[in-house]
């Protein structure tokens, strides 16, 4: 975002987030930090000791072939595998400082924190400014014309409102799939989380608005902590600043994307991103 | 190729012809109902349907005491059928453990298969009496209070009448509407559901405000399914309504339903009047049920626009 408007809003982001934009170096404390995290689908287990940092203010991405577990760890952060019975995950995940995978941690505000956009666009099955409005009214109670200015400002960060301005009372279905991708990363960022969790986020898109979603996570990157998932290797290269590889449940190299996308250190990494793997 | 496109044209003529002889039997039917009930509709006008009159001595027939037992019953059994069967529904699709699942879900549609002379005689001989010495006394001490409904819950206590009728059929209904519930709640994206959940929404918030819109259409056809049992159903209610021919306040009346007084009066109506009101009847509830089924439809296309339209 080059020029955010100076709403009341921004400034309490300026005032939550402002030093770490921009100036947000290795070195200063992990956004989310994850530790000897093993993962199980009943008795598969999905993921084994992965031990990671996730960097504030920074785009992280997960790659590596189908079934690695990148997915699965992206569900971990949000806790999304609660729903699902048989699966559970054991060691720390740090937001914060505090262990998301704590039985006492409340799932429904740990999600407020951690919001979520999937492979597919899901748009809800109303109007889109409901559609935004939906998780403002989980937390918020506002008012009309805050609502307004608020799916507004939404609508703006995810470069959307141009094109749907003239018709908000219209369903989010009838928007074209890029909109509607696009909707639900506005959706997302409407409750101000602090991490966004890109899952493949334009596995489903044309070209033209996969890039529209790519410019936007490079925008957004400035306010919010993004990790996303993706299979598209010059997508990773392109969006983010770490990587992590993955495979077959670890992780077997994470690192700066420069790094790891030029001079990988581990010989698997590096057939994997020149595409000699298998 | 020749006899391939025969065979082609052949199998279209054929399902055309299945498809056409629905609507003409449905046209015989009125055609025949209109033709049965002609006389009576030509001794009483219109005012057929708004006449509380039901003497066979003196022949004069109305039909309002039979349609306002049909209604209310059928009121009754959906306020009761909708919410049970929304917490069924969302029970077996979203809380409930998987090996609960399938016990649950096949008892749910056992219940449709039992017959409704059954639920009629367990209405009369076993759920009567209970409903009169336990629910009803219980129902006037507290709703029978109320200010504006409260006579509705007044009067005899002997567990037979409109309510207890409204009641069984609201059991009756409730597979339908549940089973119809669950198999388009389990039809919904877990894509969309979890990014429901994902924004921190609680399974209720979910279900209310993600799951039913998305499923409205099958939701409302189910509940249709069952409103028009509730309208038709007739031995269950004839056994528990009591077959009296009056409108009272109270819920606790007997009174009567169209397909009730059907059933008691076709075999021993003596006058040709007599008959051709009974047929007028059956043309009523002919046309409660298509114009039920109308204000769906325009149910449907209202929750539509509010939603915003899919251009």
């Amino acid at each position: 975002m080059q020029t955010p408007v100076a709403t009341k809003r921004d400034m309490s982001f300026a005032e939550v987030r402002g030093e770490s934009a921009g100036t947000s170096a290795p070195t200063m404390a992990p956004k989310i930090r994850i530790r000897n995290l093993d993962f199980f689908y009943g008795s598969f287990q999905g993921l084994k000791h992965i031990d990671l940092d996730i960097h504030e203010g920074m785009v992280t991405a997960f790659i590596g072939p189908s079934g690695c577990g990148k997915s699965t760890l992206l569900r971990t952060l949000n806790r999304m595998y609660d729903l699902y019975p048989g699966q559970r995950a054991t060691g720390e995940i740090l937001l914060n400082g505090k262990n998301v995978l704590d039985p006492g941690q409340d799932v429904n505000a740990l999600r407020a924190k951690v919001g979520m956009v999937f492979q597919k666009p899901t748009p809800f099955p109303m109007s889109i400014y409901e559609n935004i409005a939906f998780g403002v009214r989980l937390y918020e109670n506002l008012s009309r014309a805050d609502m307004d200015n608020r799916v507004e400002w939404a609508l703006r960060k995810a470069a959307l409102w141009d094109e749907v301005k003239g018709k908000l009372n219209q369903s989010g279905l009838s928007l074209s799939g890029g909109q509607q991708q696009r909707l639900c990363i506005a959706r997302g960022v409407a409750v101000k989380p602090e991490v966004l969790l890109l899952d493949e986020p334009t596995s489903a898109l044309d070209p033209i608005s996969t890039a529209k979603v790519e410019e936007l996570v490079h925008e957004l990157k400035s306010e919010y902590t993004i990790a996303i998932v993706t299979h598209n290797m010059q997508q990773a290269a392109r969006v983010s600043d770490y990587t992590a590889y993955m495979y077959l449940g670890e992780l077997v190299e994470f690192g700066l994307t420069d790094e790891i996308f030029i001079k990988p250190k581990r010989k698997e990494t590096e057939d994997y991103i020149t595409g000699r793997f298998g | 190729m020749r006899a391939q496109r025969f065979q082609d044209a052949l199998f279209h003529q054929v399902t055309r012809f299945f498809a056409f002889s629905v609507l003409a039997i449905l046209i015989a039917i009125i055609g025949s109902l209109i033709y049965g009930a002609w006389p009576a509709l030509q001794e009483f006008g219109a005012g057929f349907a708004f006449s509380s009159d039901w003497n066979p001595v003196t022949d004069k027939f109305g039909g309002l005491i039979s349609v306002y037992g049909t209604l209310s019953t059928s009121v009754i059994a959906l306020i009761v059928a909708i919410p049970v069967s929304f917490g069924i529904a969302v029970f077996l699709t979203e809380l409930c453990p998987p090996a609960l699942r399938g016990p649950l879900g096949v008892a749910v549609e056992l219940l449709a298969a039992v017959p409704s002379i059954i639920y009629g005689m367990w209405g009369l001989f076993v759920f009567a009496p209970l409903f009169a010495d336990y629910i009803q006394p219980l129902l006037t001490a507290t709703l029978g209070n109320l200010p504006v409904v409260g006579g509705l819950f007044q009067g005899p206590q002997n567990g037979i009448g409109i309510l207890s009728a409204g009641l069984i059929l609201s059991v009756m209904v409730i597979p339908f509407i549940a089973s119809v519930m669950r198999d388009v709640f389990e039809v919904v994206p877990g894509i969309l559901k979890e990014s429901a959940y994902g924004l921190g929404a609680t399974t209720w918030e979910v279900v209310w405000n993600v799951v039913l819109p998305y499923t409205r259409v099958g939701v409302i056809g189910g509940v249709m399914l069952g409103l028009g049992r509730a309208l038709g159903e007739t031995m269950a209610v004839t056994f528990v309504i009591g077959n009296a021919h009056r409108i009272s306040p109270s819920l606790y009346e007997a009174g009567n339903s169209i397909a009730s007084t059907l059933a008691n009066e076709f075999a021993e109506a003596a006058s040709d009047l007599h008959v051709s009101s009974l047929i007028a009847l059956g043309l009523i509830l002919f046309f409660v049920t298509f114009i039920v089924l109308a204000l769906s439809k325009v149910l449907l296309m209202r929750l539509g626009r509010s939603e915003g339209e899919k251009t």
